[in-house]
């Protein structure tokens, strides 16, 4: 990265080691509630590309997850599993092509603008599934069956396996999460670093900064199709809901929580979020309302969001209080 | 004859009806340092903003080797090796001095496709950023991130992100403006030895800098051209003495 940073300690073995052996202690209900987290943490550091890095407040992210959550339904034959080395590739293509199309428009819009011609992109697809019989309307579509990987007789990858659905959910988790760091301390990572810097002078530098936006906006939704084709095999259904402005507004408040232009903080966010809107929806239908509470008392004491805590607390206890060290 | 470069013919810039630039025109001859002398709100900063596509003009052409660039993007001219500074510093602030010019540098080897390469692995680019750095006078600031820079360092380092694009047009905009009477020298220093390798369009207010570096002199006021020609002609001159430099010293920003 550009910025010089000191090291931290590297916590990611130890998490990734965790995850790893969750399965082994957890209950069917964790198991499922820890693949949803690792699912949302694709999606959000999918939006966290545009938001964090490139500096594109995008409000319409749910629609690249949507359609490429749709895509498994549409892609899967009914009533049989679905080729996984088709249906996969096909929900990613999905979204990196919806998010190229709409890209091509909204990327000339800034600012205010451009949160909202992303959000009324995103929720003219919406009415599109909603209101066409094209992914089953209002009430949404099932998937039967779960896709698989199969040569000849044998299955080697079967999504319908609860145990192997959750390490298929970690291993794209971490093939998703070393891609974007590889991506960003690349050429393109760096040009898409100096857009959000300071997008005159890039310019003015001569580089062809809408190219390079669409380059960023076509890969965010690419894997945010990783996320919906995952969000689509675990509950083996799709409804227009996915593609609503609410999805798009969650995930959105997930890498804010976490902290913007991280990675690592949109992990924690969507891991935040996902639990606390559990643990708020046990205790009252109200959830959303003690949701609000946390959001706003998190961005007001911790503006870097959660994965700042750590080094925030080390500045307290080493600087003495400088708030803004 | 030198070769001819860079030009505006009849270029004229509207903002309602403030005539910031009116019918201007001027040639940049490669090998030669071309001042735009000019009091407060002449439109010097608009003539290059005219000339680099920051601005679009609402009448004339603009030619760069002969071709009408008129209707070009700006980043597409720079490209084309039409590279400037700005007066007002113009740079990536949260990035250190040697990224901010690898960046400009990769402007010109992009390899956008090679996402799998590191960016700052590719040793031309280091090389170019290095040499621009050493050039501007800041190779003791390389690692400092910009924006705890002093503010005549962030000058010279405006002028070093220029250089690393290796542009065959320079189009600086008051590159002395704010900037140390030592590092005024070295960057006077600096523009004498790249004039004979570039077309240079030179605004400033430092007199005794035009004088001692220009080849033509263009005086603007108003956003129209008074007098243009060798520095003895406008140094004698009666119109120039009479509209600008008698007009008191108006060398603050
Ligand atoms: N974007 C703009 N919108 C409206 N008016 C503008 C704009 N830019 C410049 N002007 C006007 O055009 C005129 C010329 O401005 P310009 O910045 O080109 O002058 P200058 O010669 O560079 O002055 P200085 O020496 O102060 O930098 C001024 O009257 C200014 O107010
Ligand atoms: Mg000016």
């Amino acid at each position: 990265m550009p910025l010089a940073r000191k090291k931290s300690r590297n916590y990611l073995p130890l998490v990734l080691l965790m995850l790893a052996l969750f399965p082994i202690f957890g209950s069917s209900y964790y198991n499922e509630l820890i693949g949803k987290i690792m699912i949302m943490a694709i999606f959000a550091m999918s939006l966290d590309l545009l938001v964090g890095f490139t500096g594109l407040v995008s409000f319409g992210h749910a629609a690249f997850f949507g359609v490429a959550a749709y895509s498994v339904v549409l892609l899967s034959p009914k009533y049989d599993p679905g080729n996984l080395l088709l249906v996969l590739p096909g929900a990613v293509l999905t979204g990196a092509a919806v998010a190229f199309v709409v890209g091509l428009f909204v990327l000339r819009t800034k600012g205010i603008y451009f949160i909202m011609v992303t959000l009324a992109f995103a929720q003219m697809i919406y009415f599109v599934f909603h209101d066409t019989p094209l992914g089953g309307g209002s009430d949404g579509a099932f998937l039967n069956v779960k896709p698989e990987l199969r040569i000849g007789e044998k299955v080697l990858l079967d999504l319908n396996e609860p145990m192997q659905f959750y390490y298929i959910v970690l291993v794209l988790l971490v093939v998703a999460y070393v891609f974007l760091r590889v991506l960003l301390r690349s050429p393109l990572g760096h040009a898409l670093a100096g857009i959000r810097s300071n997008e005159h002078r890039m310019l003015s530098l001569g580089f062809p900064v809408f190219l390079y936006k669409l380059a960023g906006f076509v890969t965010a939704g690419g894997l945010a199709g990783l996320a919906g084709f995952l969000s689509a095999c675990q509950y083996g259904f799709v409804t227009p809901e996915i593609l609503s402005w609410h999805q798009s507004g969650n995930v959105l408040l997930m890498v804010i929580l976490g902290g913007m232009g991280t990675l690592n903080g949109a992990a924690i966010g969507a891991f935040a979020f996902v639990v606390l809107q559990e643990v708020f929806s046990a205790l009252t239908k109200h959830w959303q309302l003690l949701m609000g509470v946390v959001i706003v008392t998190v961005v007001m004491v911790l503006p870097g969001g959660l994965s700042s805590l750590p080094q925030r607390l080390k500045g307290l206890l080493i600087g003495g209080g400088n708030r803004n060290g | 004859m030198a070769e001819l470069v860079l030009s505006a013919r009849g270029m004229s810039r509207r903002f309602g009806g403030l005539y910031a630039n009116r019918d201007v025109s001027l040639d940049m001859h490669k090998g030669m340092l071309h001042a735009v002398l000019g009091p407060n709100g002449a439109g010097k900063s608009t003539l290059i903003n005219l000339l680099s596509g920051d601005l679009p003009p609402s009448a004339g052409q603009i030619l760069y080797r002969g071709e009408d660039i008129s209707g070009w993007s700006p980043d597409k001219r720079s490209r084309a090796g039409i590279g400037r500074s700005y007066q007002r510093t113009n740079i990536f602030p949260a990035f250190t001095v040697f990224e901010n010019c690898r960046l400009a540098a990769q402007s010109r080897a992009p390899r956008a496709l090679r996402i799998f390469s590191k960016a700052i692995s590719f040793a031309d680019l280091r090389d170019a950023a290095d040499r621009a750095i050493a050039q501007a006078g800041l190779a003791e600031r390389r690692d400092v991130v910009a924006a705890t820079l002093s503010h005549g360092e962030q000058r010279q380092l405006e002028i070093a992100m220029v250089l690393a694009t290796s542009p065959s047009v320079l189009l600086l905009d008051e590159p002395l403006a704010g900037m140390g009477p030592e590092e005024s020298q070295s960057m006077v220093a600096l523009l004498k030895k790249l004039t004979p390798d570039h077309a240079i369009l030179l605004v400033e207010h430092d007199m005794d800098a035009v004088f001692a570096v220009a080849d033509v002199i263009t005086v603007m006021v108003a956003g129209q051209v008074l007098e243009s020609g060798p520095p003895d002609q406008i140094r004698d001159s009666v119109a120039v003495q009479e509209a600008y430099l008698g007009d008191g010293e108006s060398d603050d920003e």
